[in-house]
């Protein structure tokens, strides 16, 4: 069937069977490899997109259901030259030991702190009406849908809470 | 993943018999690409107008297609029926709840792994092929309200403070009606395959709330790991006293049973006594009066023992929560 994908601001036509999911499309019809296949169930959070700017799980996405959605990838937060600041702090903090759920880490963790300052409580949350505080207890409830086999935990909690301390966690993909 | 039709619907009158219908998807693409489910037509109803959270009456009505994290995170969710807000964060990952609607999440499957794997004999999945998991691995499996057909429990938490919260389905089709959700998920029974009284042809397109019931709200879940997973045993308990005595108590649980499980005659023993231990212990007796274990799943009995009691002292304010 004819999907058109919006995409980091570009648009695309494609010709899909409807079983492909929004993963598949991104990574093997769009070449759009950033995103990653981790356990294709919804269970490791690889795959985290932001669709209309919320975090989603692609693999658990049918293409044809993101049809006239806004989705932005890891490729779409920033680039070489101009990282995003969860892109940087991943690096200055050391956030990946492999690497690949890195991409899905920063797409979530992109979406998370807008939730944050958007006043959605976690379940870590003392009180539902907050004060929320970034604390690691809030960062580890709030990114538990992202695992890190290598267990680069410690190092993902300290680049989230120091790229909070700016204001644009992303890069215009418009 | 077998082949299907896919078809987004433009308006209710839109939906067939035949066609599955898919809102989130988290649950039901997950066993598609199992083919534990294999529909041959699917029909999106994402982009009808079922969303929104409105007043009705003293109450509240959420449309199907409210996202989790939108409901869990509403301001009067939040300061009405906080219980319901506590259940929805216990539940699933911040991906999952932005995708996963208010009228799917009362539609997802067990996640008995028996039902899961299709080498295996599950009644649910195939009626009358037996069940596996019965004689097999039973640490997740239920206490109450299984049979000898089936002994899978409901997963979600959502569900679980609804129960508390003496909501009702509304459901379009044929025939509108609005069901009580103590009626909407069935028992197994020798029909384990039959999970709710919905219909094909059938919607959900709404949960009503009754008037916020006030009290203390909480909902404590138990799991094996602190944050996405599914609970071992949960209690949602809406709690009021008056003068010292218990004058409203509402307890649902999951993790435990068949089915969000409510036992009236637990409420009966509460409502009107003052709260002591012996009281909370008397309440635990009647709720696990027809328990029954299948094995590796007897933990759940004390376990839900104590979790219930915890819950109790806490919304009493006999103890301050853990």
């Amino acid at each position: 069937m004819q999907i058109t994908l919006h995409l980091n601001g570009a648009t695309h036509d494609l010709d899909l069977d409807p079983r492909t999911t929004l993963l598949d499309a991104l990574r093997h019809h769009l070449g759009m490899t950033g995103t990653k296949k981790g356990c294709d169930h919804g269970q490791c959070g690889a795959c985290t997109v932001l669709m209309g700017g919320r975090r989603i799980n692609a693999c658990l996405t049918l293409a044809c259901m993101a049809q006239d959605a806004q989705i932005t990838t890891i490729e779409g937060l920033g680039s070489p030259e101009r990282l995003s600041p969860l892109q940087q702090q991943f690096l200055d903090h050391d956030g990946f030991q492999c690497g690949y759920c890195t991409p899905g880490q920063i797409c979530s963790a992109t979406a998370m702190l807008e939730e944050m300052e958007a006043g959605w409580p976690s379940h870590a949350s003392e009180n539902l009406d907050g004060p929320f505080e970034l604390s690691h207890a809030e960062i580890a409830e709030r990114m538990s849908g992202n695992l890190c086999r290598c267990a680069a935990y410690a190092n993902i909690v300290a680049a989230i809470q120091q790229a909070a301390g700016t204001t644009d966690h992303r890069e215009d993909a418009a | 993943m077998r082949e299907f039709t896919y078809h987004r619907a433009a308006s209710i009158a839109d939906l067939s018999p035949d066609a599955t219908i898919i809102a989130g998807g988290t649950n039901l693409l997950d066993l598609m690409k199992l083919e534990v489910m294999a529909p041959p037509a699917l029909v999106d109803i994402t982009h009808l107008d079922l969303g929104g959270v409105e007043p009705e009456g003293e109450g509240l009505r959420i449309g199907a297609l409210v996202r989790n994290s939108d409901l869990a995170a509403h301001p009067v969710i939040r300061r009405d029926y906080p219980v319901l807000s506590r259940a929805l964060l216990a539940g699933a990952s911040g991906q999952l709840r932005n995708m996963a609607t208010t009228g799917g999440n009362l539609m997802q499957r067990t996640r008995c792994p028996y039902f899961y794997d299709r080498r295996m004999a599950c009644n649910k999945r195939d009626p009358g092929a037996g069940c596996a998991a019965i004689g097999g691995v039973t640490r997740n499996h239920a206490i109450l309200g299984a049979s000898d057909h089936c002994i899978a429990t409901y997963p979600g938490d959502m569900a679980v403070a609804l129960m508390a919260l003496d909501a009702v389905v509304e459901i379009d089709g044929p025939t509108p009606r609005r069901v009580p959700l103590a009626d909407f998920h069935l028992l197994p029974g020798d029909t384990p395959h039959l999970e709710t009284v919905l219909e094909p042809g059938e919607i959900i397109t709404a949960v009503i709330l009754p008037a916020p019931p006030g009290g203390q709200h909480r909902y404590r879940k138990v799991r094996d790991r602190a944050s996405y997973a599914f609970a071992l045993v949960s209690v949602a308990a809406v709690i009021a006293t008056d003068g010292g005595r218990i004058s409203h108590a509402a307890l649902a649980f999951g993790g435990v049973a068949t089915k969000p499980w409510r036992d009236p005659e637990v409420e009966a023993l509460l409502k009107g006594s003052e709260p002591s231990d012996a009281l909370f212990r008397e309440a635990a007796d009647i709720l696990l009066r027809p328990a029954r274990d299948w094995g590796e799943n007897q933990f759940k009995i004390p376990l839900l023992r104590r979790a219930l009691i915890a819950t109790l002292r806490d919304a009493t304010g006999m103890e301050t929560a853990a």
